[in-house]
């Protein structure tokens, strides 16, 4: 992997500087809230929508217990149709086979596709590094790269702009890397639509190799598929001469009977749209239309190690909809930098740490960034249970355990950061099963209440009593009221 | 019908009151109520920092303590919807692993009988008017697990519109969680903190003197940041509403500790 953690910050540390950001909190509030009731009110209109998630489900679930059948069938379809199959093991493999096909065309421009593939892999850095540069040309894509910012969102990278910074951003920043906006530029969403796209058009028109993702490819004809509002993928998908699409190998699906299903929950999770404005599909190459030249490269990138582990294997179901960052009260007040990696929110909380290791103290953190409220499960378009996906994990950082790494089973030591808690959790476990050790520590918390500070030393307790006070200790445990009851029936509650 | 009150770890200790409430509670609407008192917790706060295997003796005690009940009430969403939900997948995952050693009876026999106070009230008693009196105006937090995990639904609402002389107010965004998950409240007390200011800031919008839940553990997280600000909110388990009447009204618990 390109992109290593050392030295990022933890889900809390980051956490505890976003949450203070009033501006990044209000963007967040008002963008998540807004599209939150709008998914729910896309979704129920169909009267078969659990139909329709379950249905998702075992499509991508078949799938990936097929998953070499459906590969192979894949790259014999995609050859077939004039494409050329590259396999990437992992991000590295993939950013140096895509810039070794840039090469060759002897360009040193490429226009992009938005695409969770290449931010994945950090293709953006390693094609500068190469002498490459590579226009994002999806809006909020754009912002991001413009503002030298990262991407906090999976469907909307800048959702943590609001537009008058969007139009700052515009004027102080495109002149740089191409037209620069007008003058009198304002924040109307009509007016910045425009300048991206006087700015971009130069792009397109000029640029002779494009890079994308795929959101699905369909195994039994070759065809790749790309789901956008914005019609700039379909300009990079049809102008260029070159067309380089880099795709996870869980994105498959068998047939495009499959896609019916997605086609309907996709676009309803994602942007609460009956349907997404463009759809495009393309199949290896044609003669005289669109590129001719098309390369896919399958990445595995940690995919068939998470496929080994058969709790949490369902995250590849993901179709990377986002539903279940716009529903998370940890996401809205954390926002997606807090993630540290390029997949935020629920999904990322589950899936970083099973793609690249949880020994990283940012990826080890990342189980933990939930309450384990449901939400994202709820909304989940392929009913991922990410909860029980994240408490799985836990385990895993908490108690080590069989893992699966590079394709070699091996068997992971506990974390040593842990070490205090499962000190306590493991005395806990034993007091609560010994009636007479749970007694009496009941009898020591009840008399000793008296002496409960309302703030507590230490770290731990720190983390409660900085904000909250701690609960006052009745005089009598409920089991001590109870064992009395009959005695002193003068004390009859209420 | 033999019933067993599973009065949850956090109850026994820091809100007997709760427990008591649900005695009385059930023994007015005609219900023997026992106390099995070799009870202690139901594994949720190891099982959900990953400490999976450190809850299969509190599976074992759970299903054994409970043996000879039909059914086990508990007023707390989320320790009946980790039985519901939990116990069969550590019993699966200790079956994997070639040790079953009777999670799997356990958990088969825990599962069906364990019902949440207001899924009892309902389904089991069929009663939503359990001639309450509560003459204060109240808003309603529905915890996670009751929420999504059991799928409570209108219960608990049903139960507080019949109860007399309250008004009940809507609290915005009612769904979002509180913000105190177990160990999340102290593993990211920031996140944690910002989601109860916002819990109790839709609240206060409702006008309501008391938030109510059917969960002390969240309750605790908020009235910790409600005290700690000196907001004029109180939290009240929904069972002590419900046990209240006009002879025997509800008494707030007192500084020195819930002493009536």
């Amino acid at each position: 992997m390109s992109r290593t953690h050392l030295g990022l910050p933890t889900f809390p540390q980051a956490a505890r500087l976003s949450t203070r950001d009033e501006q990044l909190r209000a963007n967040l509030r008002h963008a998540t809230s807004t599209i939150r009731t709008k998914r729910a009110t896309a979704t129920s209109e169909l009267s078969d929508w659990p139909q329709l998630r379950a249905a998702g489900a075992a499509i991508k679930d078949h799938t990936l217990h097929h998953l070499d059948h459906y590969l192979e069938q894949l790259e014999t379809a995609v050859t077939t149709a004039g494409g050329t199959v590259h396999w990437a093991i992992d991000a590295d493999d993939a950013n140096r086979i895509i810039t070794d096909l840039i090469h060759a065309t002897g360009e040193s421009e490429v226009v992009k596709v938005k695409s969770m593939a290449t931010q994945e892999t950090g293709l953006n850095e390693a094609l500068t590094q190469a002498g490459i540069t590579a226009y994002e040309t999806d809006l909020a894509e754009l912002i991001v790269q413009l503002d030298n910012d990262r991407p906090s969102h999976i469907l909307v990278p800048a959702i943590h702009k609001n537009r008058t910074q969007i139009r700052d951003i515009f004027h102080t920043r495109m002149g740089a890397w191409g037209r620069p906006a007008p003058d009198d530029l304002t924040d109307t969403p009509a007016d910045l639509a425009e300048a991206a796209r006087l700015h971009l058009r130069e792009k397109f028109l000029r640029t002779k190799v494009a890079i994308s993702g795929a959101n699905f490819m369909i195994a039994e004809t070759g065809t790749m598929v790309v789901l956008e509002s914005e019609g700039n993928g379909r300009m990079c998908l049809t102008l260029p001469d070159t067309l380089i699409t880099l795709v996870g190998i869980e994105k498959t699906i068998p047939t495009w009977r499959d896609l019916e299903v997605f086609l309907q929950t996709l676009p309803r999770s994602s942007t609460a749209e009956r349907m997404n404005p463009y759809t495009t599909t393309w199949t290896g190459t044609t003669l005289g239309d669109g590129p001719q030249t098309f390369h896919l490269v399958l990445l595995d990138n940690g995919r068939t190690d998470t496929l080994a582990d058969t709790t949490g294997r369902q995250a590849l179901r993901c179709i990377r909809c986002s539903a279940c960052l716009n529903v998370c009260p940890v996401y809205e007040r954390a926002g997606g930098h807090a993630y540290g990696t390029p997949y935020p929110g629920p999904i990322g909380a589950i899936l970083t740490p099973q793609l690249h290791g949880t020994t990283t103290p940012l990826n080890a953190s990342l189980p933990y960034a939930s309450t384990l409220c449901g939400a994202c499960y709820d909304v989940c378009p392929v009913a991922i249970n990410i909860p029980e996906v994240l408490v799985h994990l836990r385990e895993r950082i908490t108690q080590g355990g069989p893992t699966t790494t590079n394709g070699t089973k091996t068997t992971i030591k506990p974390a040593k950061r842990h070490t205090t808690e499962r000190t306590t959790m493991r005395t806990a476990a034993w007091t609560l099963n010994h009636p007479a050790a749970w007694t009496a520590t009941q009898r020591l918390t009840t008399r000793t209440r008296a002496l409960h500070p309302r703030r507590l030393p230490g770290k731990t307790a720190r983390a409660w009593t900085a904000t909250r006070d701690l609960p006052p200790v009745p005089a009598r445990t409920f089991r001590d009221w109870w064992q009395h009851r009959d005695a002193d029936a003068k004390d009859t509650p209420q | 019908m033999r019933v067993a009150l599973f009065v949850t770890c956090v109850n026994d200790v820091l809100y007997p009151d709760t427990g008591r409430a649900v005695v009385t509670l059930l023994e007015r609407l005609g219900v023997d109520v026992d106390f099995p008192t070799g009870q202690s917790c139901c594994g949720q706060p190891q099982y959900n920092t990953g400490y999976r295997h450190q809850t299969e003796p509190l599976v074992h005690r759970y299903a054994t303590v409970f043996t000879d009940y039909d059914y086990i009430v508990t007023p707390s969403g989320s320790c009946a919807a980790m039985v519901r939900d939990n116990y069969p997948k550590i019993a699966q995952r200790a079956t994997a692993e070639g040790r079953e050693s009777g999670l799997s009876r356990a958990a088969a026999a825990a599962v069906p009988k364990t019902y949440e106070l207001t899924e009892f009230l309902v389904d089991v008693l069929g009663v939503t008017d359990v001639g309450a009196y509560f003459p204060h105006t109240v808003t309603y937090h529905p915890s996670c697990h009751g929420l999504r995990t059991l799928g409570l639904g209108d219960r608990p609402h049903r139960l507080l519109q019949a109860v007399r002389g309250i008004t009940l107010r809507e609290l915005p965004a009612a769904d979002e969680c509180c913000g105190f998950g177990g160990t999340f409240a102290i593993k990211n007390p920031d996140v944690s903190t910002a989601m109860g200011h916002d819990k109790i800031t839709h609240a206060l919008t409702t006008g309501a003197d008391i938030l109510c839940g059917a969960d002390n553990s969240c309750l605790m997280h908020l009235h910790g940041l409600i005290t700690r600000q000196h907001t004029p909110l109180h939290t009240v388990h929904l069972a002590e509403i419900l046990a209240s009447t006009k002879e025997h009204p509800y008494t707030p618990a007192t500084k020195a500790g819930n002493l009536r």
